[in-house]
This record gives structure tokens, C-alpha cells and sequence, in this order.
């Protein structure tokens, strides 16, 4: 079982790494809701990197290694970008502010925030990695 | 991912067919941005092909929900999958917007 990809900073392999997570979660049989909840997190993140960090940039690319330990899954997601998450500047959304404001973005951590059990971002030099762990059992 | 449209008079209906993620989620902002969307009474969001929605899609459509309701223009879900609508309940937005079961329901409203 493939439990390692990289990516290219494209949006349109925000449906490979979906795909990617999917598959290699079928074996342990969660709920719909459940294994999409985990593919949302994942991909609100690549989605970040590759979108904010890398600025889409298709000469950059994203690393992800993903594994259940214990009945916990994990995934790491590295990049390069010299732009990286600081979980400090994370604000809960305000959305009635959002729809008054018609604002298109923001709330993706805050979904990641809700479904994970654990959300770690650390940086060193340039080297980003981001660690998501949530109990599947 | 796929937009399909149909429209009565008063109610315009779009069938989303697909996985609406920050890819996608561009062609369903330029649908929703044409002008002559704001002439409707109504706008349906068929949900039965709705596989998955991310933050990008949900953004989409938290963007326009002002515009709409300063122009008179009810936006509302319907027929949406079980996994799709616990992600508007995660944030919440399951109470800021017009979810209901079924066509009937939405073309009731």
C-alpha cells in the first residue's frame, strides 16, 4: 500500500492527494463521514501550501507520508516554501462577518482545527512540515 | 466537477456533478457571478451529485449569500449527501444557510 506521494504545486492534484488518502484508508473501514472528514483536513492543508506558500508555483512540490500506529493516523506534509504557517495567527471565523463581507476564504483551518485531533506545523530553515494525527478506531 | 442549469421563471436550479475543491470551485464562482443570476426569485442547489466540498466551495458560496439576499434572492440546498452537510455542520453553517431534503422542499421555500 502506497503510503508516500509527492506532488507538484498544482491545484489540480488536490484530487490526487484526496484520492491518495482515500485508498489508503479504505483498509479500516471508517464510516463515509469519518474518512471524508480526514481527506477534508488533508486537502484543506495541501490546498494552503499550494495555493498560499508556493503560490502555485509547479516548480515546487509537496511531500506526504501518511500511516495508522496504534489506531491513530498520521500524515506529514512537507514543502519548502520560505513563507510558512504560523498556528499562532489561527482566528476562529467570524462567517456572519464572512457573508456580510462576502469574503471567499479563510475557513479552511478551522475545519482542519474541529476534525484532527492534533495539528502541528513546525519550520526548520526553509524545511516546512505539518503533522496532522486524528484516532480512527 | 460538473454544473449543470435548468430555469423556470422565477427559479433558477443548479446540479452540481462532482467534487466542488479549490480547483473546481472556480467554475461554480463564475456561474454564481453572471448578472442575470440576480433576476431569479430563487437559486436551487441540487446536491444529489455532490460527492465532496471543501473550504474553497463553501467559500463560494458564503460570498455571494449577501449579494443574494440584498437582491431578494433565496439560495437554497437540497437533496445533499450525508458526508457534504456534516461539513457545513462542522462550521456551523448549516444555521446560516437554506438546507432542506428534498426538491419539493426546495421549491416550496
Amino acid at each position: 500500500m502506497k503510503n508516500a506521494i509527492r506532488i507538484s504545486c498544482n491545484r489540480s492534484n488536490l484530487k490526487v492527494v484526496r484520492d491518495f488518502v482515500s485508498t489508503y484508508l479504505a483498509a479500516y473501514s471508517l464510516s463515509d463521514l469519518h474518512l471524508n472528514q480526514i481527506v477534508l483536513a488533508v486537502d484543506e492543508v495541501v490546498a494552503n501550501l499550494i495555493i498560499h506558500a508556493n503560490g502555485e508555483d509547479e516548480s515546487q512540490h509537496l511531500d506526504l507520508r501518511l500511516n495508522v500506529e496504534n489506531q491513530v493516523f498520521g500524515i506529514e506534509i512537507e514543502d519548502d516554501s520560505k513563507s510558512s504557517y504560523a498556528p499562532s495567527t489561527y482566528r476562529e471565523p467570524d462567517l456572519q462577518e464572512h457573508i456580510r463581507t462576502g469574503k471567499k476564504g479563510g475557513v479552511g483551518m478551522a475545519l482542519v482545527n474541529r476534525i484532527m485531533d492534533r495539528v502541528e506545523f513546525s519550520t526548520t530553515g526553509t524545511h516546512n512540515v505539518c503533522r496532522l494525527y486524528k484516532k480512527i478506531a | 466537477m460538473k454544473v449543470t442549469q435548468q430555469s423556470t421563471d422565477n427559479t433558477l436550479t443548479l446540479s452540481l456533478d462532482g467534487e466542488l475543491d479549490a480547483s473546481s470551485s472556480v467554475l461554480l464562482d463564475t456561474e454564481l457571478t453572471k448578472p442575470e443570476v440576480l433576476n431569479y426569485q430563487k437559486v436551487l442547489i441540487d446536491c444529489q451529485r455532490l460527492n465532496y466540498i471543501s473550504s474553497a466551495g463553501l467559500g463560494v458560496f458564503i460570498s455571494h449569500l449577501q449579494q443574494f439576499q440584498d437582491a431578494g434572492v433565496k439560495l437554497v440546498f437540497f437533496n445533499m449527501q450525508e458526508k457534504v452537510h456534516n461539513v457545513f455542520e462542522i462550521l456551523g453553517l448549516d444555521a446560516l444557510m437554506t438546507i432542506v431534503p428534498s426538491q419539493a422542499e426546495a421549491t416550496a421555500i
